[in-house]
């Protein structure tokens, strides 16, 4: 008796979707909930005993103090925005590409072996074969997933995962082997590039940041104006309408997974060639796990993609500034992208859908 | 022989933070949830174990510590994509890059803070978390060695993952608990609680993750505090999942076996030699990857991964 009463009594609240809100409104959500994390992760900051404006302060000091400082602010952003323009396409198709971090490796790998076997060639030929080598590297990782996919239905987000790893230590395979740094004796490291098979600089910073705004706006016409651009969201909505439609829906498949470990694989190229000047475990450094993070955070929109890779790179560069002033870890970054980030998740939902109580719920169901 | 022993006893310590993490992960996939976050949870639970320990010289508390970090984390995760309905993958990779994070950083600044420079544990706790000694039993040449000679996580361990076998698979709540991994639409049909008991399977599981950190917080590096202590361990214990079909006991079983292929590049025999130790590391990986395709080969026959994983449920889609 008691439990049938129990059963029958209607929830303090439920959730109902919310009708379409406007930009503006969306936009007010999303500032909001970034507002909200700067609180709480100043709450944090007070908690440990330091000042919260003043190490917010030197966060944004830190990063745009002198053109160095800016410079490598926007050489965190290189490798994050051109990640995340890869694996946008392939969340656009709705397949969860997890492997951005490894196709990003195998990009870098590629390019890296001709940077060491043939550093003598003409400086262009040598450069635009590493951009191929990586194109096809991190075009390849790609794909492997894509074809397991589309012959048996393997689970993307778990296989992806995986060669994330299977690349890592294929890099700590070379580096321990076959590719060791003679020089370097004792330690297993890959020696520095030459300085032949270097990206050149633009303005002080590798041409990388030239690779990154092109491929924000092919990115943007592709998705938006292409037909395979329209081809990868109809597959994503429904493959069914999408095979009704005359898609060849594994062909888009395969090619969209291509693409986005290719543009992955560029990113490794720019990091490697560009920042590091080798090749080491490090070169991806969780920029594949962030990417994805940017990538849904600016709901897929490339001009978007651009502003939170900033953002974000001013929060690497501001970190590591934050830890040599105050001797705080520069995992503050880290700790800060994820306060935001839980922020924002939650945001979303406030986005899309609303609590209606229990007594409301009643007078619009009389309604 | 001798060496065999070791190595057998050396790969039961690795696999025990894998064995929590897979164990945890499970018990968050039964309900539809792929959880990305095991290794910012782990990461989480070895802060809290090892300052719970270093604070209060005591190994229980330490415990206990990690325990209650790693829930409390899980809860985040929790009302984010049961509540909230955030996308999971995002919400799990979030967890990952924030509990990391947290956890080096909480570390470092306790380091700076202390007079000596480095983290030790109390010698009261590392006395506790050493291996047990049962008199007689543990003396015994062989079969003490193996059975009877491990730190007390080895034992609890796999005590969790027969007491989460146990429940998923004996209870009437754990059947109810995996109708609703299947298809929580038809589940919640069936009156049977869905969000709580979503709730309680991803808060539990965060928190047997939270234990498996302790063990690499305060065992892995002998009792003092370095930063990235749990290394990937997380996410190849989201591969054992699948290893180990989402079953616990089989948990026990792959988490034993990824134990003894980490341990391996120790132990070389003879043949393996000139192996370079990255073919070692990636084992594991490759292996999982393996049978990630195999099982999806064979077609719905022999799969049992939880219809749902990944979707979230929202009630007026049913």
């Amino acid at each position: 008796m008691n439990e049938t009463k129990k059963a029958s009594r209607e929830p303090l609240f439920h959730v109902v979707k919310h009708a379409e809100r406007s930009a503006k409104q969306m936009i007010l959500f999303r500032l909001a909930a970034v507002l909200f994390s700067i609180l709480a992760g100043g709450v944090f900051i007070l908690l440990i005993g330091y000042n919260p404006i003043a190490v917010y302060g030197t966060i944004l000091e830190g990063a745009f103090r002198s053109k160095m400082a800016f410079q490598a602010t926007l050489k965190f952003t290189i490798p994050l925005c051109i990640c995340a323009l890869g694996v946008t396409l392939a969340f656009k198709m709705k397949f969860w590409n997890i492997g951005g971090e490894g196709q990003l490796i195998m990009g870098a790998v590629f390019a890296t072996f001709f940077a060491l076997k043939f550093p003598h060639w003409n400086h262009w030929v040598l450069i635009a074969c590493m951009m191929v080598a990586g194109i096809i590297g991190g075009g390849l990782w790609g794909l492997i997933a894509a074809l397991f996919k589309i012959r048996w239905g393997t689970n993307e987000t778990l296989l992806t995962l995986m060669l994330n790893y299977i690349a890592l230590h294929l890099v700590s395979y070379l580096q321990a082997g076959p590719w060791r740094d003679p020089a370097a004796n004792g330690f297993s490291k890959i020696a520095r590039f030459d300085k032949n098979a270097a990206l050149d600089k633009v303005l002080g910073i590798h041409f990388g940041w030239i690779i990154m705004l092109v491929l924000v706006a092919v990115i943007w016409v592709y998705l938006r104006r292409s037909k395979q651009g329209y081809e990868i969201s109809v597959v994503g909505e429904s493959q069914d309408t999408a095979r009704y439609a005359g898609i060849n829906v594994k062909k888009v498949i395969l090619r969209t997974m291509f693409l986005s470990g290719a543009i992955a694989g560029l990113a490794g190229v720019c990091q490697a060639a560009g920042s590091d000047m080798t090749l080491s475990m490090g070169v991806a450094g969780g920029v594949g796990f962030t990417a994805i993070i940017v990538a849904w955070l600016c709901h897929l929109n490339p001009g978007m993609i651009l502003v939170v890779s900033f953002l974000f790179g001013i929060l690497q560069k501001g970190s590591s500034v934050v830890q040599s002033t105050y001797g705080l870890s520069a995992d503050s970054a880290a700790v800060l992208q994820g306060v935001i980030l839980f922020f924002i998740l939650g945001s979303e939902f406030f986005v899309r859908y609303a609590f209606v109580g229990r007594r409301k719920a009643k007078k619009e169901g009389a309604n | 022989m001798d060496m065999f022993i070791k190595f057998l006893v050396a790969a039961i310590g690795a696999g025990t933070p894998l064995l929590f993490g897979t164990v945890g992960e499970i018990l968050n996939e039964k309900v539809g949830h792929l959880n990305l976050g095991v290794e910012g949870m782990m990461a989480i639970g070895a802060c809290a174990g090892f300052m719970g320990g270093y604070f209060s010289d005591s190994f229980l508390v330490a415990l206990l510590a990690a325990f209650f970090a790693g829930m409390l984390a899980a809860l985040i995760y929790a009302v984010l994509t049961v509540t909230f309905m955030a996308d999971q993958n995002v919400a799990g990779l979030t967890m990952t890059i924030f509990g990391v994070g947290i956890s080096n950083f909480i570390g470092v600044l306790m380091i700076t803070r202390s007079e000596t420079g480095t983290l030790k544990l109390p010698e009261n706790v590392t006395a506790q978390m050493r291996g047990v000694h049962i008199p007689l039993l543990s003396d015994l040449s062989v079969v003490g060695e193996l059975l009877f000679q491990y730190t007390p996580f080895v034992y609890l361990g796999i005590a969790v993952a027969a007491v989460c076998g146990f429940y998923l698979y004996k209870t009437k709540t754990g059947l109810n608990v995996q109708a609703i991994g299947e298809n929580p639409g038809a589940a919640d049909a069936a009156s049977i609680p869905v969000t709580r008991w979503k709730y309680f399977n991803i808060l539990l599981g965060g928190g047997i993750c939270g234990i498996g950190g302790a063990y690499c917080g305060m065992i892995i590096n002998g009792g003092v505090w370095i930063s990235n202590s749990v290394n990937g361990l997380g996410w190849i214990a989201v591969a054992l999942v699948i290893f180990a079909a989402w079953k616990p006991h089989m948990a026990i079983l792959g988490s034993f076996v990824f134990g003894a292929l980490r341990v391996l590049k120790f132990y070389k025999v003879g043949f393996m030699a000139g192996w370079p130790d990255a073919f070692f590391d990636v084992l594991p990986f490759l292996i999982t990857a393996l049978v990630l395709i195999v099982t999806s080969m064979r077609g719905s026959k022999g799969v049992h991964i939880p219809a749902s994983l990944g979707v979230n449920y929202f009630r007026e889609e049913r």
